[in-house]
């Protein structure tokens, strides 16, 4: 990684969970449904980067997030989960070629983008859901929230990556 | 020996991920063990000073609700004082209660209650002389109990967390159950185990039984507003509290000054 990539990322990763923190935790749409917008410091982590390093800055983000919510470990649970899958994941979604050549993911395809994404954030929000209410009796509404905090997320994630793809070029 | 090095090597990754995923499991498992959920928490320095400079700004946004708040509050002290004669300063915050109890005025900084297992946490700690396992109220009713304290702030388990357990009774006929919650409903809290014989029914107020040391006898807690019976011949009574839960600004803290006689007093029944 390079200097200027480096602040860059920790930048995105106070600014991010910040953000989580402070807004998108106190939205309860309809009552319990939150987007959890901090997944974009993972998705966007360099593609070319070391794989143990993102691991623990994910663990260190989950942490983070649950040192706020009073949630045990609930958030770092499920984001070192999708830091460990995300090679594969990207493997999945762009094919081998990933792995040669850096993609960057706003020269994919939307299709593969969203692909990326939606796979991403529902492995993220089904571990976190499950592990926050975990309980067998409330699968209901596990995959409840799963589903409507997950489509929340993954508009809200190609919203605020739309806003910032011009700074990115 | 080698082999084992470079099985490490190889394995890097997946070792660090495991290593990881055990140690927040065990953090999750933690907190969602009864009572002693302490190592990661939001009144630790750094998130606690997050919170309360949000809430610094976000609270002007409804200062027209807590006004209207306050001034119900004034309005039923008045209306206590001018019927008994006597001044204001003397007394309680509700007359009601015994004399043997204190009550500490706090600010809401973080207010959860969509997920399971809710806390909230308040800007006053253990250098106000605030305790795990006190009671905490707002002039509207019952809101939780401190379960950890730091030096400046406090964090309450919420009636909306599915292991509290709190004392209630029903106000005209004195049988008592517990307080808990089904996570459905942020306004609706369920009353277990009150006794088939209990003449019970839409509308009637639940209070606080004095049956523990935390909260005083006749806090309100709210209305019931439908009941089942249940197989073990006992009734679940669903209970649509007084307080708003989703708009909490100022609560109140209940010190018992006689907490310590009376669990001495307790444990040393089960010794004999």
């Amino acid at each position: 990684m390079q200097n200027n990539q480096i602040i860059l990322n920790i930048v995105r990763f106070v600014v991010l969970m910040l953000l989580q923190v402070i807004v998108l935790n106190h939205i309860n749409f309809l009552g319990y449904v939150n987007p959890y917008a901090y997944l974009i410091f993972i998705l966007l982590f360099p593609f070319d980067a070391s794989k143990t390093l993102l691991i623990f800055l994910s663990f260190l983000l989950g942490l983070s997030i649950d040192l706020f919510s009073d949630s045990g470990g609930v958030h770092a649970a499920a984001c070192v989960l999708v830091g460990f899958l995300r090679p594969g994941i990207l493997k999945f979604s762009f094919g081998v070629s990933y792995e040669y050549n850096a993609v960057k993911l706003n020269k994919v395809t939307f299709k593969e983008r969203v692909l990326y994404i939606t796979l991403m954030v529902f492995i993220h929000h089904f571990v976190l859901f499950g592990l926050e209410i975990f309980s067998l009796s409330h699968i209901v509404l596990i995959l409840k929230s799963t589903l409507f905090s997950g489509i929340f997320s993954v508009l809200l994630i190609l919203c605020i990556l739309l806003l910032f793809n011009t700074k990115e070029n | 020996m080698q082999q084992i090095i470079y099985f490490f090597i190889k394995n890097k990754n997946f070792l660090l991920f495991a290593l990881l995923f055990l140690i927040s499991f065990i953090l999750t498992l933690e907190s969602h063990s009864y009572h002693n959920s302490k190592l990661i928490s939001s009144t630790n320095f750094f998130s606690a000073k997050v919170y309360s400079v949000t809430s610094n700004i976000t609270e002007y946004f409804d200062l027209k609700e807590q006004n209207k708040i306050l001034l119900e509050q004034n309005s039923s002290l008045l209306k206590y004082q001018a019927n008994t004669n006597t001044p204001i300063s003397q007394i309680p915050l509700d007359s009601l209660l015994s004399k043997n109890f204190e009550f500490t005025g706090a600010r809401v900084i973080n207010n959860v209650y969509n997920k399971t297992n809710n806390y909230i946490t308040i800007d006053k700690g253990y250098n106000h002389s605030l305790e795990p396992d006190m009671g905490v109220i707002t002039s509207k009713g019952i809101v939780g109990i401190i379960n950890k304290t730091s030096g400046k702030y406090a964090r309450i388990q919420s009636l909306l967390n599915t292991k509290s357990q709190i004392n209630a009774q029903l106000k005209k006929s004195k049988h008592f159950g517990f307080l808990t919650w089904n996570t459905q409903n942020p306004h609706i809290v369920q009353l277990t185990e009150i006794p088939k014989l209990a003449p019970i029914a839409i509308g009637d107020t639940i209070i606080t039984g004095g049956n523990s040391a935390i909260f005083p006898k006749g806090i309100l807690v709210g209305r019931v507003a439908n009941y089942t019976l249940e197989n073990n011949d006992s009734y679940t009574v669903d209970v649509r509290l007084f307080n708003d839960m989703t708009n909490l600004s100022h609560v109140f803290i209940i010190k018992n000054k006689n907490k310590q006689e009376i669990i001495q007093l307790q444990s040393s029944d089960d010794a004999e």
